[in-house]
């Protein structure tokens, strides 16, 4: 599904990614770990193309598609999604126009038929529920005046929504309280299944209770410095970072 | 004091500048009678006489033009203004059909112009009328024809054009002429007053909910004309209007201009909404040609409770110099200013308000959204004045700049004079900030990227569009989006 091979990149005029390597099948859970700073926001802004994140060696492909060469919109209309850091608020425009206008602009993309508005209020309504969240995210503008959790959590409605193949969630549980990062890892266990990947990016392990990885990376200065299993998330949530650099 | 929130988004798709598709710029091809070009106390007479007007609004027309020669043209505007050759320009012009004996009715009207504001949008025909909305059509210099006019008359409310208010309502035409905005204001004010020609006349009686919209559509055709309307609205104690302007003109290498005056006048408990759609021609990308629009609007809130409330959707011009302002006189007034304004390629915009506090208790929103593209220059000019007697009044304002590009301009001038310690002057800080990081995020939500601006744009204009009455808002936004077209490349 996706292919990362010896990617170097920078961020605005840094080096950042430092020959990464990273192998995502079909249905597999992939975390990320590692401390501030070490370029697991910028690995998440590079797949999705975002413009201040350039490959200056290397290549990324996605279903068999050289993912460098898509522009961010068409990425995300081949299933790429990125739930981000820190979520962007629109003021004046309401999140379920937002969201139809990404749903219908993704099926365009792919050739497909648009949904009306009713059609649409059904599938979402739906997906709300199903996702224990609040109809009143629907009309709110978006993200304008949510709170930090309620950004994170209308982060995963919108993958709810979009049903992407690759799904990447940049610090999706950061400054949850416990019940939001269930909330949160419930929507990603509802739509796993062995044809969508993700790629969590995570500070800690408590996530990973919830979410059960396949495996887990460590990122450390741009690099990936060591893998293994759900296991490895629990070392470091004993032992820290600093261990790796012993 | 004013809230001012500006960003810029910028990237690298954001270079080409806009080749605008302007599908108002046609020409209609009819006989017209123009008179030469030219201006002294003989044209001024000329037009006084071809309108039949009574003796006392020629000596109003020649005073205003006695004050206009003495003034100098204003130059505090950020704006750069050719120096305008007033001898070049034909102060009236007319389709031949209409120029003599004013058609009674539609059917009367050259069907070369019904058809032209067929194409506009704006049929004029019994069958095909905007349902709910009057119309006063005004192609160049005259009205060619007023729809509803019996349905209003049956409310009392007095719809026609000007030169027709002149004749059958001489008493208010003079009562109320040049109370609002007198001749001496300003320069371009001073100029309508001696040469304006046609515009609109609304009287709405006491206790009277006007029963649907009103409107006037200005049309400039014929080229090497100004166009100079007036406008004038009454609303008497307890009435109700809902009035909105739309205009365009054809596509032309030469600057136009268009130098209106509107005046409003709200007694006790009135309530007079006026909203504008302003679609000059903007010049071509390049900034050849395009009209010049130097406008006076101003409302009085004469009586206690009065509301006045202006709301403008500013996407044309090549030059725009227009502050419709309220003066809240009676107790617990208010007054609105509701603003989006839109440059492209190289327009400019220098526009706002002015709100007076004369009154105890009154009340005043601003709110203004300017959006700048391409080479474009925009600014916000506002002032905020509390007379010594006003005690408690309230002043709202919020300005916020959107830069598309970097090569264009965004400026805020606002000034505040109190006079009255009971005021209160506030600001609310704007809720987020429109950035590249919008565009971003709706990108990578599969938006593309013209999508995403029309989307962002229409949000930042959230909270002006919702003033419009629907079917202008929904015609505002397709507006936007095809000025916007080109934004990006
Ligand atoms: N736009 C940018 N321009 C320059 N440096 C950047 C930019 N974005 C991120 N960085 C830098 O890249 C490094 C890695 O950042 P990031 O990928 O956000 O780390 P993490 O998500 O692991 O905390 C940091 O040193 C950060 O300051
Ligand atoms: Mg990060």
């Amino acid at each position: 599904m996706l292919e990362i091979k010896n990617i170097h990149a920078k961020a605005g005029d840094k080096n950042i990614l430092k020959n990464l390597n990273l192998s995502v099948k079909p249905g597999e859970v992939h975390a990320i770990m590692g401390p501030n700073g070490s370029g697991k926001s910028t690995l998440g802004n590079l797949l999705a193309g975002m413009p201040h994140v350039e490959a200056t060696e290397g290549s990324v492909h996605f279903k068999g598609k050289n993912l460098l060469e898509l522009e961010p919109e068409e990425r995300a209309g081949e299933g790429v999604f990125l739930a981000f850091q820190y979520p962007v608020e629109i003021p004046g425009v309401n999140n379920m126009y937002f969201l139809r206008t990404a749903y219908n602009a993704q099926r365009k993309y792919r050739g497909e038929e648009g949904i009306d508005s009713a059609g649409f209020l059904r599938m979402v309504k739906d997906k709300i529920n199903k996702l224990h969240m609040k109809d009143d995210l629907l009309k709110r503008p978006v993200n304008v005046g949510f709170s930090g959790g309620e950004k994170k959590r209308n982060e995963v409605f919108q993958m709810a929504v979009l049903e992407p193949s690759l799904a990447i969630l940049d610090e999706t549980d950061s400054g949850l309280d416990i019940d939001a990062l269930k909330i949160v890892a419930d929507g990603v266990n509802q739509l796993r299944d062995s044809n969508r990947s993700f790629i969590i990016i995570t500070h800690y392990q408590r996530l990973l209770d919830y979410i059960e990885p396949d495996y887990v990376h460590v990122l450390a200065d741009g690099q990936i410095v060591k893998s293994g299993s759900k296991k490895l998330a629990l070392e470091l949530e004993e032992q820290g970072y600093g261990w790796l650099d012993a | 004091m004013s809230e001012r929130n500006e960003a810029v988004i910028d990237n690298k798709l954001v270079r080409q500048r806009a080749s605008e598709r302007y599908k108002e710029g046609f020409y209609t091809n009819i006989e017209s009678i123009t008179i030469p070009p030219g201006l002294d106390e003989d044209t001024i007479r000329l037009i006084s006489a071809k309108k039949k007007e009574p003796e006392w609004l020629l000596e109003y027309r020649l005073n205003a033009f006695r004050e206009w020669l003495k003034m100098p043209t204003p130059d505090w505007a950020k704006l750069n203004v050719p120096e305008i050759d007033f001898q070049a320009i034909s102060y009236y012009s007319s389709p031949k059909t209409k120029a003599e004996n004013a058609p009674k009715s539609l059917d009367e009207v050259d069907p070369k112009i019904l058809e032209t504001y067929e194409k506009l949008g704006v049929p004029l025909h019994e069958r095909e009328r905007l349902a709910g909305v009057a119309v006063d059509a005004v192609f160049d210099s005259v009205s060619v024809g007023t729809t509803f006019r019996k349905e209003l008359a049956e409310a009392g409310v007095i719809f026609c054009s000007f030169s027709e208010a002149v004749q059958d309502h001489p008493e208010l035409v003079r009562e109320y002429l040049g109370t609002v905005v007198p001749p001496r204001d300003n320069y371009f004010a001073a100029l309508n007053a001696a040469v304006f020609s046609d515009g609109s006349f609304v009287y709405i009686p006491k206790d009277t909910r006007c029963p649907m919209e009103l409107s006037t559509y200005f049309r400039i055709n014929a080229n090497h004309t100004g166009q100079f309307e007036r406008t004038l609205i009454i609303a008497e104690d307890n009435s109700y209007v809902s009035y909105l302007e739309g205009c365009t003109a054809p596509m032309r290498d030469e600057n136009q201009l268009h130098a209106a005056v509107v005046e409003l006048i709200a007694k006790d408990e009135a309530n007079i909404k006026y909203s504008t759609v302003q679609n000059w021609y903007p010049g071509d990308e390049d900034g050849k040609g395009g009209i010049y629009n130097f406008v006076t609007k101003r409302g009085l809130c004469a009586g206690i409770k009065s509301k006045i409330s202006w709301t403008q959707v500013e996407t044309g011009s090549a030059i725009t110099w227009k502050y419709p302002s309220c003066i809240l006189r009676g107790d617990h007034s208010s007054g609105e200013f509701y603003s989006v304004a839109l440059t492209n390629n190289y327009q400019q915009a220098d526009t706002g308000t002015k709100m007076i506090h004369l009154g105890k208790n009154t009340k005043s929103t601003v709110i203004s959204k300017g959006i700048s593209v391409g080479k474009s220059q925009n600014s916000y000019r506002g002032l905020v004045r509390v007379a010594k007697r006003a005690d408690y009044a309230r002043n709202f304002t919020q300005c916020d700049s959107l830069l598309i590009g970097k090569e264009c301009g965004a400026h805020t001038f606002p000034y505040t004079e109190s006079g009255n310690m009971t005021a209160k002057l506030e600001h609310e800080a704007t809720t987020s900030k429109i950035s590249e990081d919008q565009l971003n995020y709706c990108l990578q939500r599969g938006i593309p990227e013209e999508e995403a601006i029309s989307l962002i744009v229409d949000g930042f204009c959230k909270q002006v569009f919702k003033e419009l009455p629907m079917e202008f808002a929904v015609e505002a936004k397709a507006l936007l989006d095809v000025s916007l077209e080109g934004a990006i490349g």
